[in-house]
């Protein structure tokens, strides 16, 4: 439960980045277009580093469940 | 094994290894230029292979000193996570040199066939089939203290092996890899520069504790398969 409303989270943070993607002078559009878009660069590297490091927390809470049922 | 902090450790300094490695500037070399940045992923791989295949050999040790089979799991576990961030290193290494030493477009770079006779390559590959032998002779034997005994003694010759075909023999003929016969690459103070030491020595730790970590998550079930068929 805790976890599904964490991803939630995760999923309306996103919606707001879509957002202010809108806005072409906003702060967060000028900075990822800044600096030859590396920021692009490094918001992908940390979201696939993001997605596997959820997916090892939520390993280690299914085996930590799996101890103490034995 | 069970604490988080370390954990937690772990994946801040990963997080921040893939924030700063990217953005802060990096010195510019011919050939390198942004390449570079690959120090920070790429020698990191090989960094954690060797802490994993140490702690590995430690175990093996530990196994033969106290016949518990629980050693004898640990040793495995972290002999197989080893092993792949060797081939992540392996792989993340053909990319580079590839763009480095053997470009296709630039004529003044060195063919193909000369980069694949480097012998820091051919060292690292030898130190794989190694331990990939080690999992081959561990899994082929059914008796479970004959398997543990074998595969842990195998183990120290496995480590033992290591060091002349990634340490010695690259050191010792010319090669294009770094540290050929002039020291140790990128940990000498005159190779790299003072900025690039803030990332890099926290990617260390970072990776190799993100790889610990898978370990702890294999022996954990690797221990409560055990569990369940001693009950059986």
């Amino acid at each position: 439960m805790k976890i599904k409303s964490i991803l939630l989270l995760f999923l309306f943070c996103f919606i707001s980045i879509n957002l202010l993607a809108q806005d072409e002078n906003g702060g967060m559009a000028s900075l990822m277009r800044s600096n030859g878009r590396i920021y692009v660069v490094v918001a992908v590297v940390l979201l696939i580093l993001a997605g596997l490091i959820l997916y090892l927390v939520r390993l280690d809470k299914k085996i930590s469940k799996l101890e103490k049922d034995n | 094994m069970y604490k988080s902090w370390w954990k937690i450790t772990g994946v801040v300094l990963v997080i921040y290894t893939c924030t700063a490695g990217f953005l802060l500037d990096v010195p510019q070399l011919p050939a390198l230029g942004e390449t570079i940045r690959n120090l920070y992923f790429h020698v990191c791989m090989w960094f954690a292979m060797m802490i994993l295949f140490s702690i590995s050999m430690v175990n093996a040790i530990r196994y033969l000193r106290t016949f518990d089979l629980k050693y004898d799991i640990y040793a495995r576990q972290f002999a197989v996570v080893g092993i792949i961030f060797g081939i992540l290193g392996y792989a993340t290494g053909a990319i580079w040199m590839s763009f480095t030493w053997a470009d296709p477009n630039n004529p003044t770079f060195d063919s193909f066939s000369t980069v694949a006779r480097d012998p820091k390559l051919i060292g690292a590959a030898i130190a794989l089939l190694v331990y990939f032998a080690y999992l081959v002779l561990r899994d082929s034997v059914n008796d479970m203290d004959k398997r543990a005994r074998i595969s842990s003694v195998y183990n120290i010759f496995a480590y033992a092996m290591l060091f002349p075909s990634i340490w010695i023999i690259p050191r010792l003929l010319p090669s294009l890899h770094p540290g050929g016969e002039n020291g140790n690459p990128a940990l000498d103070t005159k190779d790299i520069d003072g900025s690039m030491r803030m990332v890099f020595y926290p990617a260390i730790i970072g990776w190799t504790l993100i790889g610990v970590w898978i370990t702890t998550l294999k022996i954990r079930i690797n221990l409560l398969k055990e569990k369940k068929l001693s009950s059986l």
